[in-house]
């Protein structure tokens, strides 16, 4: 019993299991309770067999595919734009100062302005469509990115770099060879963490202009006074981040090995 | 070859906060090849700072370091360092951290995996080489590192204060390792300590280094027999030859101390 409150010490993986289930489970059961017993009205609270059947209408009908390939394809190429120059440039502003003194004034700029606070400006340049969506995770990501990873790859150990020049490695090398495995396993760390942060970018950009996606989907369905509809929105955003994470995950015991072992 | 001269070398630090620090000054020091040569001096005295000269991570603010009368510019393959920090490379397994230098050479990968396969086994990591350093203890650590440096063949081997962060006992095997190994390599070597019984049962000559800045105060020939063994601390000749250098290194130690209570 004392060992359950001790800090940091490991439980039983049978309580681990059962206490988990139980904190959802009872979750599930207020909300049987409230919907069913009607102490909460239905247009504010759907019970769960009308979510239900909400989720199979949209499936049926094909609108929740729709909906989440818009939202999925906005999601992952503004992921994707933004990770592909945020990476490199922010390890490269941890590690040489020039690149640091360049950009950084500018970087430390904009990672405080809330994108959210771009949105009128962007749908009056680009308009409501799904580049503009890609644009807000693009910039509300970036910013983010660089500054992390730069974190990341100054806190690299300076003897790695000095052992790789006694072991003949030369100023290009040093890139390929210690910086980007260096800063690999925080890069990934980094590239978690603001996906998670790019679905609330998406969902926002999504309810204040948009003609599909999730987030449309939601707004639409307030709109019509159905609120099992929102529920399944909200569900499958949840879902689709959570498969997100656990493919970042694996990725990293496939990536990086080295991490997993002790 | 790998005759080590330092030739009136200073170093001076620039930092903001307390001006310009002489680190290093007037030293000079003359190391034959094959020697093993052991450098002892109290804290905070530059002699990590002068081995990174001969590597070539620090740049000299006078005079200059040689390798067989070649000006030391920029840190090459031909001095391998073993640092005190465990500094393999975290996500290459054993076998790929000591090959690390060799393919920087582009070495044919059978050639390679020969060459590792030997020094791993020169410092007993056989069994290990699959293995992450984050699954080594802090002596297996340093093994490879010395492996590492090993393999690549360079002419001076460079180790600062190697065996600083492991117990005693490990410490004490670790030390008669290196002695293996080196009996059977004949490089010269630069080690730095300020352990003094590590510095006699190492090498065949002990420099003493002085205070800030530092520079050399007494070199002292070791006439202890090679082979050593460890039991040799104990005997009268390596006692009167510790008397002489921790008096020396007592009164350096005294008179950093009083230089850092001025500051």
């Amino acid at each position: 019993m004392t060992r359950l409150f001790t800090p940091k010490r490991s439980i039983p993986r049978s309580v681990e299991i059962s206490v988990g289930t139980a904190v959802a489970g009872s979750a599930l059961l207020t909300w049987c309770l409230l919907s069913y017993l009607q102490l909460v009205s239905g247009a504010f609270l759907p019970r769960p067999d009308e979510v239900w059947t909400a989720f199979v209408n949209v499936l049926s009908n094909g609108s929740l595919f729709e909906h989440m390939q818009v939202s999925l394809a906005e999601i992952y190429i503004g992921f994707f734009l933004s990770s592909i120059i945020a990476v490199p440039l922010g390890i490269f502003m941890g590690s040489y100062r020039i690149v640091a003194a360049a950009i950084e004034p500018l970087v430390n700029f904009m990672r405080y302005l809330p994108v959210t606070a771009l949105i009128p400006l962007l749908i009056l340049w680009i308009g409501i469509g799904i580049e503009q969506k890609i644009a807000v995770i693009f910039l509300g990501t970036f910013f983010q990115q660089i500054v992390l990873c730069a974190d990341v790859s100054a806190n690299v150990s300076d003897d790695l770099y000095k052992v790789s020049y006694t072991l003949g490695v030369n100023r290009r090398q040093v890139i390929t060879r210690v910086m980007l495995p260096a800063t690999l396993p925080g890069v990934m760390d980094t590239l978690r963490v603001t996906m998670g942060w790019a679905w609330t970018f998406l969902v926002v950009a999504e309810l204040v202009a948009a003609s599909a996606g999730l987030g449309y989907m939601i707004l639409q369905a307030m709109r019509g006074l159905h609120p099992a509809t929102i529920f399944v929105g909200i569900f499958t955003i949840g879902i689709l981040g959570l498969l997100t994470d656990l493919v970042f995950k694996m990725a990293k015991r496939w990536l990086l090995p080295w991490t997993a072992v002790h | 070859m790998g005759q080590v001269s330092i030739r009136n070398v200073a170093l001076h630090f620039t930092s903001r906060r307390v001006g310009t620090v002489t680190a290093l000054q007037n030293l000079s020091l003359e190391i034959p090849d094959k020697q093993f040569a052991v450098i002892v001096g109290p804290s905070g005295c530059g002699k990590s700072s002068l081995l990174h000269l001969v590597a070539g991570l620090t740049e000299v603010s006078a005079g200059g370091c040689y390798v067989d009368d070649d000006f030391i510019t920029e840190p090459g393959a031909d001095r391998g360092m073993v640092f005190q920090n465990y500094s393999l490379f975290p996500w290459l397994t054993v076998k790929k951290n000591v090959e690390f230098g060799l393919s920087i050479q582009n070495m044919s990968a059978d050639q390679r995996t020969q060459r590792a396969q030997h020094y791993i086994h020169a410092v007993g990591l056989n069994g290990f080489e699959d293995a992450y350093s984050s699954q080594l203890s802090g002596g297996m650590q340093q093994r490879a590192a010395i492996a590492r440096a090993l393999a690549n063949d360079p002419q001076v081997l460079l180790m600062d204060e190697p065996f600083g962060a492991l117990d005693s006992q490990t410490r004490t095997i670790m030390q008669e390792l290196l002695l293996r190994i080196w009996e059977r390599e004949q490089k010269t070597v630069l080690f730095v300590t300020h352990d003094i019984d590590e510095a006699l049962f190492l090498g065949d000559v002990v420099y003493v280094m002085s205070g800030r800045p530092g520079t050399i105060v007494d070199s002292v020939e070791v006439t202890l027999e090679r082979p050593r063994h460890y039991e040799m601390v104990t005997s009268p000749e390596f006692i009167e030859l510790k008397r002489r250098i921790m008096v020396n290194l007592h009164r350096e130690v005294e008179q950093a101390m009083m230089q850092n209570q001025a500051l």
